[in-house]
């Protein structure tokens, strides 16, 4: 195994790991923002469904050349209005709808792929393969982490109380769908941006478990997003180290190393984990 | 004055209530009772606009979905996930946003507010702590603190003194009727009908529709009472003294 001093080494040398460093913090920092508002809005779910549902997305654009972002982002709307409408015209509940047509989209996917009958690595992006990142990949994912910060920065607010307490913004006006479609198209964007580092299959889990670990450090809503970030940057740079030197595939590595953070949280998180709750079982007992 | 006109909500094409007009007076708190699934939260809701409906619902002229700002709504608490990350005082701060509008973010003079608002009702020493380690009457001030911050004209609170102690109930009550004295439209959906004559100036009896609104003095008798809930509860509800309003 490669010592991380050798690793250091081999970032000075070879611009494709430097490249595919870069790209995997800047999509873990995004996922991690990001992850952090689906998760309390209940919407795991619909970040895994959205995730799979681009492809076709992903493909439509490769065959017709343009770039993946536009014909992802426009898949990744009209899913998200499907699965709206599906579940506010049928007795179906949301997590239902959400089955249906991610599952649809994504099978669409798989066949546009083959009837492409494209040089595209359908391994590379179910899994990802950052090591084989391009300059104009580094830019667009720049582009995304800037969108999303600019994003959550200018509506914090209304991101925050939409979260908390939607029916409270629908009252005093707040164009509360607005605001959702909004998130969905970021969450598109982050979606197509990740596919690279963690692939179509694992992009959910760096949306969910950053923020899932730094849900159980804090009680504050811009600590959990700045841990969440801090936590996905992390696990991906620890995540690329292992791809580089063990020859893993990258999203599975990074995924892991995300995956091992939660769990060390989960048992030492002084406010929610483990241990804490053992402790007041304890104290209760006493 | 705020005004609902022939409005009209169904869930699933089974309608709650049909046509219904009836109007809020400004300096008054006004109880809405009724039995379960009478349509009392239904028409709060319809009047705000939160739910689809037919007809219209004004505030001293203007439809409601224009003035929203002017009109606080303390919704039912079940709804909410209390493990949010915010704090008492980010609560209490939501209510600046409706003000406030896109781009800008809660100033000095709005935290101001918060503050203050949290001390009326007694929940100061709490401001910092997460939402979930309140009490249920904790956590219900802190809404009613939130109403307050918004400055509005019109409040509506939705079932507020369920599940919570004795003191935050008369401290919640004090809130309301220091704004119906500086002449506000107050409006509670409620279920105890023993506090009835204590609390309402005025009362909405309903059961998928109105059955009677008015005076609490005129309207709040055994035939409506009866009427509402197909039931005579006379013997429990007015062979008792109440308390002064």
């Amino acid at each position: 195994m490669t010592s991380i001093v050798e690793f250091a080494h081999a970032l000075g040398h070879y611009n494709f790991l430097q490249s595919a460093l870069m790209a995997a913090i800047m999509v873990g920092i995004t996922s991690g923002i990001i992850g952090s508002f689906i998760i309390l809005r209940g919407m795991s779910l619909m970040g895994d469904a959205l995730s799979h549902s681009v492809l076709p997305g992903v493909v439509v654009a490769y065959m017709l050349g343009i770039n993946i972002m536009i014909g992802a982002t426009v898949f990744g709307v009209v899913v998200a209005v499907l699965i709206g409408f599906v579940a506010a015209h049928s007795k179906l509940k949301n997590d239902t709808s959400i089955g249906v047509v991610f599952s649809a989209f994504f099978a669409l996917g798989y066949i546009l792929i083959s009837m492409a009958q494209s040089s595209t690595n359908l391994h590379h992006i179910l899994f990802g393969n950052v090591l084989a990142v391009s300059d104009s990949d580094l830019i667009d994912t720049f582009i995304v982490l800037a969108v999303v910060i600019i994003f959550v920065l200018a509506f914090f607010k209304e991101l925050q109380i939409t979260s908390f307490d939607n029916t409270f913004a629908k009252s005093y006006g707040l164009n509360t769908s607005v605001v959702h479609y909004g998130l969905m198209i970021v969450l598109t964007l982050v979606t197509v941006s990740a596919l690279q580092t963690v692939g179509i299959i694992l992009v959910v889990a760096m949306l969910i478990t950053p923020a899932a670990t730094a849900f159980l450090w804090t009680n504050r809503l811009g600590h959990m997003l700045f841990i969440s970030s801090s936590f996905g940057a992390v696990a991906s740079f620890i995540g690329l180290y292992l791809s580089y030197t063990m020859n893993w595939a990258s999203g599975p590595a990074i995924v892991m190393v995300a995956a091992i953070i939660f769990l060390i949280s989960f048992v030492i998180a002084p406010k929610q984990g483990f241990l804490a709750k053992l402790g007041v079982k304890n104290d209760k007992k006493a | 004055m705020l005004k609902v006109d022939d409005l009209t909500v169904a869930y699933d094409n089974v309608p709650v209530f049909t046509d219904l007009s009836v109007h809020f007076a400004k300096g008054k708190i006004t109880g809405i009772i009724g039995p379960n699934g009478a349509g009392k939260s239904t028409l709060i809701k319809g009047a705000l606009g939160l739910v689809r409906h037919t007809g219209k619902a004004t505030l001293d002229g203007a439809a409601v979905t224009h003035v929203r700002k002017k009109i606080a709504y303390v919704e039912q608490r079940a709804a909410l996930d209390l493990t949010f990350p915010i704090s008492v005082f980010e609560v209490v701060l939501t209510g600046t946003y409706g003000k406030l509008g896109l781009f800008k973010s809660p100033g000095h003079k709005e935290k101001e507010l918060a503050n203050d608002a949290l001390k009326q009702v007694n929940l100061s020493e709490f401001k910092n702590r997460q939402i979930g380690e309140l009490s249920g009457g904790q956590l219900q001030r802190v809404f009613v603190a939130r109403a307050i911050v918004q400055q509005a004209d019109v409040v509506i609170l939705d079932e507020p003194f369920v599940g919570i102690d004795v003191k935050s109930e008369n401290e919640i009550m004090n809130v309301l009727r220091g704004w119906r004295d500086s002449g506000k439209s107050i409006i509670v959906v409620h279920h105890d009908l023993n506090k009835v004559a204590a609390y309402f100036d005025d009362l909405l009896i309903m059961n998928h529709g109105i059955i009677a609104h008015g005076p609490v003095e005129t309207v709040y008798t055994k035939e409506n009472v009866s009427h509402a809930f197909s039931a005579d509860l006379s013997a429990v509800l007015f062979n008792q003294n109440t308390e002064a309003k």
